[in-house]
């Protein structure tokens, strides 16, 4: 079988795991500033409640958070009484935004808290209010110095979607699987997706540096 | 006599087991131009971040136009002051910084109008009308649209004044406007202070090192050292006539340079 | 029934988590070892990678910059399949363990390189003056002078890529490597209890990030700052 007509099932595959992708880092964008930002919180739960998320998906594997929620989640369901059984998209969509979220939050965090006193003083002298001055001031300067390291999470969870191909999601990984248990052509089948993936990555990290730029307009303004 | 609109009395601020401030009374009338000069260390900005709300005090009392700032009358008692009365007190106060501290992710009329839109309520149209308006008295107004990245520091201090300005306090704080300039730049900065000096009546406190300006421009000046006021009177009395020798010290110290 | 142990599910939830503690652990001693054999690949083959991307020659320099790139953003579950199965075809046949482990050092060399070239271009340019004045040849400025020098300065960075390989591991489970996920697996394809078997892994693999995090921390304050001792 020529190579090239492998594309287009894998092609499939490689649309699975974009939408993936999409879906799982806007949820790990939305748990990162949750957390982040909740971690800096004086209330102690939500400071308490981010801790606990945080070090629970950053110090566990996520292939484990990701069996976990697809095969431990139903049982601890059924003791419970309610239904938990999760299709594999949302299992997978889950773990992989609950993970990358976790240390996205440590980014979130870091950039925040390194936003210079003197502002926070400037924001209080004119009467803002605490979370006034964290959404108008701090955070507009926090973000441009988060994209790097952003960019490298978008990249670390394109690489993971492949994992979803463990509980059956049919991504890129679990298509080149098919194929290669079909047509016994290892070799060639996993070069492809390698270089798949490769392209993906590079056009994601491309997206998030003209991200990075716009969101940085400000700082590259020179007398 | 009308009450003073800044009065001190016996304040302590501790950091630690250092005493920044000892005991000090001071008043400042309605209206007046005070300098505070004096060695580093001695409390003069200390005395400013007090009254801006950036610091607690360690004991002692303030009363900003009459009413405590640090506490809040309950029940005919004085009680450590919430965060709603402290927000209430210091709408009478605007600070000019040392370092300026602009919002370098906005541009000039925008550090002008964010404070008046979100905290006074003002809209997009009156913040705007009221920058404008202090854009010109600063002398900025082409610079507008500008982000403070790219204004040199001279500017980027006016625009500081325009911004505490903006939110119309009846007290400004300035603490060592100049310090952080180039030679060069300090004329420009002085000027627009030396024109609200002449122009308003705005109560203004000043910690610098500039003595002519301040012998220029003060209704009275202080000399500030090891948390207290060590002796005060006219810039002539002060500067022309100093009676204690740490004041005469300091003095000769600083004015060598110029 | 597995390494010898048998679990008890006849006795209550509690009980049975203790019976499968020991294989539990078992996979848990599977996933250190491959955790520090990957480890060590990663930091050879890393440092390798490192010194051909600063090579003078763009024919040296360019090519490794793209395996580099390549190794970094492609999955390690395909690269790992890639070297199971193709591999044998080319006559090299490992045990699974090994393949694995590779696998793992591969992947996370991509990011020591990155580690090794920031700590090695960190070295104060003065440091490369001195030795040119003193005429000592450029291999042993770098074995000698920039080394020593660099390598304590990225221990801390390198020493967070172990546990970074620690979560890594359950990836092998895949080509059939017992560590510590894959037990929990088979435990619960075979008793229809996935609970306790995956949040057991969960909760020794916390305790194995924070403990692994202390050692590297330990590590890091007790090295020199200023560089290797060298007599």
């Amino acid at each position: 079988m020529h190579w090239v007509e492998f594309l287009k099932p894998l092609s499939e595959g490689a649309w699975v795991t974009i939408q993936l992708t999409v879906y799982s880092t806007i949820l790990g964008a939305v748990m990162a500033f949750a957390s982040g930002i909740g971690k800096l919180s004086p209330n102690w739960f939500i400071k308490g409640a981010s801790v606990v998320y945080i070090e629970i998906f950053r110090g566990t594997s996520l292939l484990v958070q990701l069996f976990w929620l697809y095969f431990a989640l139903p049982i601890a369901g059924d003791a419970l009484g309610i239904d938990l059984r999760l299709p594999p998209v949302v299992a997978g969509v889950l773990a992989l935004g609950l993970n990358i979220g976790a240390y996205g939050a440590e980014v979130v965090r870091g950039a925040i808290q390194a936003v210079s006193r003197n502002q926070y003083e400037a924001a209080r002298a004119l009467n803002f209010t605490p979370r006034q001055a964290l959404w108008r001031i701090a955070l507009p300067q926090a973000i441009p110095e988060m994209m790097p390291s952003f960019s490298n999470l978008a990249v670390q969870n394109l690489k993971d979607t492949a994992l979803a191909s463990l509980i059956s999601l049919s991504d890129l990984a679990f298509k080149a699987e098919q194929l290669r248990n079909f047509y016994q052509n290892s070799e060639t089948i996993y070069t492809i997706i390698l270089f798949m993936y490769f392209g993906m990555a590079l056009v994601l990290t491309a997206m998030m540096r003209i991200l990075e730029s716009s969101v940085g307009r400000w700082r590259r303004a020179r007398r | 006599m009308t009450q003073p609109i800044i009065a001190f009395d016996k304040v302590v601020k501790r950091y630690g087991s250092h005493v920044v401030l000892d005991e000090l009374d001071f008043t400042v009338a309605q209206g007046e131009k005070v300098t505070i000069i004096g060695p580093s260390g001695s409390g003069k900005s200390t005395v400013l971040r007090i009254l801006m709300t950036l610091e607690t005090i360690s004991g002692g009392v303030i009363r900003v136009g009459g009413e405590p700032l640090w506490h809040e009358e309950k029940n005919g008692e004085l009680a450590p002051a919430g965060e709603a009365h402290l927000r209430k007190m210091r709408t009478q106060l605007g600070m000019v910084f040392q370092q300026f501290n602009l919002f370098p992710h906005m541009t000039v009329l925008r550090n002008l109008t964010e404070a008046p839109r979100c905290v006074l309520g003002l809209s997009k149209a009156e913040a705007k009308a009221r920058a404008e308006e202090l854009l010109q008295l600063v002398g900025l107004t082409e610079h507008a649209n500008k982000f403070p990245g790219q204004l040199s520091g001279g500017q980027q201090q006016r625009v500081g004044i325009a911004r505490a300005l903006a939110m119309r306090p009846r007290i400004m704080l300035f603490d060592e406007p100049t310090s952080a300039l180039d030679p060069e730049l300090v004329g420009e900065v002085l000027n627009v202070i030396r024109r609200l000096a002449a122009e308003h009546d705005l109560t203004m406190l000043l910690v610098t090192h500039e003595m002519r300006f301040a012998r220029e421009i003060s209704d009275r000046v202080c000399f500030f050292d090891r948390g207290k006021i060590r002796e005060q009177g006219t810039p002539e009395e002060i500067f022309g006539n100093p009676q204690l020798d740490r004041t005469k010290q300091f003095l000769s110290a600083v004015t060598e340079g110029e | 029934m597995l390494f010898g142990y048998h679990w008890d599910t006849a006795h209550g939830e509690w009980a049975f988590a203790l019976s499968i503690l020991p294989m539990l652990l078992r996979g848990l001693l599977v996933t250190l070892e491959a955790s520090v054999v990957g480890f060590f690949v990663a930091m050879v083959l890393g440092l390798i990678l490192a010194v051909l991307k600063g090579a003078r020659s763009r024919l040296v320099s360019w090519p490794a910059t793209f395996v580099t790139e390549f190794i970094r953003d492609t999955p390690l579950l395909v690269q790992l399949f890639f070297l199971y199965y193709v591999l044998p075809d080319y006559g090299i046949v490992l045990p699974a363990f090994l393949t694995g482990a590779l696998a793992l050092g591969i992947q996370y060399s991509a990011y020591t390189s990155e580690v090794y070239r920031a700590g090695i271009e960190a070295v104060e340019p003065g440091q490369h003056e001195a030795a040119k004045a003193l005429d000592i040849p450029p291999g042993r400025t770098f074995t000698h002078i920039v080394l020593p020098q660099a390598v304590p300065r990225v221990i801390p960075a390198l020493g967070n890529y172990l546990v970074s390989i620690m979560k890594d591991v359950p990836v092998l489970s895949v080509v059939t490597v017992l560590e510590m996920l894959n037990v929990a697996k088979i435990i619960g394809d075979q008793t229809f209890d996935y609970l306790v078997p995956l949040s057991m892994v969960g909760g020794l693999y916390l305790i194995l990030t924070l403990v692994a995090s202390a050692f590297v921390r330990f590590v890091d304050v007790s090295l020199p700052k200023r560089g290797l001792p060298l007599r």
